[in-house]
């Protein structure tokens, strides 16, 4: 305790260098949990927004599909075995083409059942009209780029299970608000048996959405993904994002680190006397050095207080009212949410404050041994040793 | 009256370049509880490497160097700490007050190293500063006391623990006449006061003038060994 207060009393009284390297930390305390927060924050929302929209509990793919094949998907369905019944939302993917204003888009025409409640997707719009037009939901990128709302009609032409053209105007039942863009960009989803009636496609899946309760079942044609390994392409998104964090406070920490690394060196030149003098009192030289050590390592210390007092109420604002994305973050491929909320969890806090101070008293430990080896006579005197 | 300090055969050597300088050389010394003493003798004649080593902070290159018991070569670092810590006190020419302390938490400081519990330290510290005349300065950082004042506080930090010895390198060396005899009167009163043995290290008849022994080194050898009844009195 008394190396602490000591250490403390140095530090003070070091004034602007300590107050230097203390902001150039308070700044990488907030940066690095700051940054982090927000990757942390956009990897909760995007498995949360992907598990309720898109991935369910798993999903089981007929071993033909490939979602990055086009050329496959035609062909990538099979039937749906008896025991799939239950706790399992079966999906058709189809290829399409609509023309809205006269264009030609190409879209993934998906049947899903109307009455599902595994997906947040909203089907129920889906089921069928007393005048026989074919019902589509799509998402709000979707209409965005296609210029359809919510009533308007455009023209969908597919290919029925012989290849056979046949075209019909479909009607918009809804347009919903998504922030995962495999069910949104260049998607229509429409009800199952509408989609079975149109094909003659009828009792096939080309993949199966589980929900919670599914357990799985053995079927060699059927293969099973779970939510974790199709979560993977998320986390795989964010890794270099982190990793590129990483570089960026390694290089504030590194500055950080240098300039308590170099106030060290100078204040054990500078302070031989002084050294000579504690020795002198009574204190051991590796109490001398824990001392300095300690005093070093204070800098992080007094780092995170002027951090928190700074970032508190920035982490504050921004986890309650998020981050604005610009709207062409949305349309960029990747699970992001209009307004992106930071997690800034104790664990995050505490591992960056904790890293810090280990980093810290190394660097600060490294120069200060060197007071184990001084000749207190000679430090006394001042003379450099 | 008891040694407490025995000096037997005593040579210090300093490594210089390929060679040796000798700073002491066969000294043999005995010092009594409660003795107010100096070396004395040229700048270069040994005085306060004989001091660095009474006082453990170092020790010699033959011989044996025994305080209050103890062999200083046999000495751990923390054993010698421990023995500086409560039983000797040091006074330095330039003062080595801490600068970033105040004068009571300069005077604290020996304390602290000891664990004392705060009320006995609050009681030892203020009877310091009454001995030394610098209760009104408790609050002041040394940078705003003059050289006297200084050496005051160096002294009030020296005897606050009540050492068994206290060893003084020149310390008049930085201060006028007046300051001199001020501090020299007040050290020989705390001698007698404390019954601490007070070894000088001096060439300035000032302080001379308080000893009741002094021991003249020349070249690293004592040179006369002389018991005499003090000049000045406080």
């Amino acid at each position: 305790m008394l190396l602490f207060k000591l250490a403390f009393k140095n530090l003070i009284a070091a004034g602007l260098r300590t107050w230097l390297s203390v902001g150039v930390l308070a700044f990488a305390y907030i940066l690095i949990i700051f940054y982090n927060g927000l990757l942390d924050g956009w990897n909760q929302q995007a498995r949360t927004d992907s598990i309720a929209w898109e991935f369910g509990h798993g999903q089981l793919w007929h071993a033909d599909y490939d979602p990055y094949d086009p050329f496959s998907i035609q062909e990538a369905h099979g039937e749906i075995p008896k025991e799939f019944k239950e706790n399992l939302v079966p999906i058709l993917v189809r290829q399409a083409t609509i023309y809205p204003q006269g264009r030609l888009q190409s879209v993934l025409l998906k049947g899903i059942p109307a009455n599902q409640n595994i997906l947040v997707l909203p089907t129920r719009s889906l089921l069928e009209s007393s005048d026989g037009t074919i019902k589509a939901i799509i998402g709000s990128q979707m209409a965005t780029s296609t210029k359809l709302k919510k009533g308007s009609t455009v023209l969908m032409r597919w290919r029925d299970k012989n290849g056979t053209f046949d075209a019909m105007e479909i009607e918009i039942a809804d347009v919903f608000q998504t922030n995962v863009p495999a069910v949104d960009n260049g998607t229509i989803w429409v009800d199952m048996s509408t989609l079975a009636k149109i094909t003659g496609i009828e009792g096939m899946a080309t993949y199966l959405v589980a929900s919670k309760d599914f357990t799985k079942p053995n079927s060699s044609n059927w293969i099973f993904h779970s939510q974790s390994s199709l979560l993977k392409s998320i986390d795989d998104i964010i890794a270099p994002k982190k990793i590129s964090g990483y570089i960026i406070y390694t290089m504030l920490l590194g500055l950080a680190f240098l300039a308590i690394f170099d106030t060290q060196v100078m204040s054990i030149f500078r302070r031989q006397k002084e050294i000579g003098i504690f020795i002198a009192l009574g204190m051991t030289r590796w109490q001398v050095v824990r001392m300095f050590t300690i005093e070093g390592s204070s800098n992080s210390l007094l780092g995170a207080a002027a951090g928190a007092v700074f970032g508190t109420p920035l982490f504050i604002y921004f986890a309650r009212n998020g981050i604005v994305m610009p709207d062409y973050a949305q349309s960029s491929g990747i699970v992001m949410s209009q307004t992106m909320f930071p997690a800034f969890g104790v664990g995050l806090v505490v591992t960056t404050i904790v890293l810090v101070i280990i980093a810290s008293t190394v660097v600060s430990f490294l120069p200060a041994r060197k007071i184990a080896k001084m000749d207190p006579t000679l430090a006394l005197k001042g003379k450099i040793q | 009256m008891q040694n407490i300090i025995s000096l037997k055969n005593v040579t210090k050597r300093f490594p210089v370049g390929d060679g040796f300088f000798t700073a002491l050389e066969d000294i043999n010394l005995e010092f009594k509880k409660g003795e107010f003493s100096g070396l004395v003798g040229p700048s270069g004649s040994g005085k306060t490497t004989l001091l660095n080593i009474i006082g453990s902070l170092d020790s010699p290159t033959e011989g044996t160097a025994e305080v209050l018991g103890k062999n200083i070569s046999a000495l751990s670092h923390k054993e010698s700490a421990l023995l500086r810590n409560h039983q000797i006190g040091f006074i330095f020419q330039e003062y080595h007050l801490l600068p970033v302390y105040t004068v009571y938490e300069n005077i604290e400081f020996a304390l602290l190293l000891q664990n004392i519990e705060a009320s006995k330290r609050k009681k030892a510290v203020m009877e310091a500063l009454e001995w030394v005349g610098l209760v009104d300065k408790k609050d002041s950082k040394p940078d705003k006391l003059s050289g006297g004042e200084s050496q005051r506080v160096a002294v009030a930090r020296a005897i606050v623990k009540r050492p068994a010895i206290l060893l003084a390198d020149e310390p008049s060396a930085n201060l006028d006449a007046e300051n001199a005899h001020s501090i020299m009167r007040m050290m020989q009163r705390l001698n007698k006061e404390l019954d601490t043995t007070f070894i000088f290290s001096t060439h300035d008849e000032k302080v001379m003038g308080y000893l009741s022994r002094i021991v003249h080194l020349k070249d690293g050898k004592v040179a006369k060994d002389e018991i005499r009844e003090p000049i000045k009195n406080a």
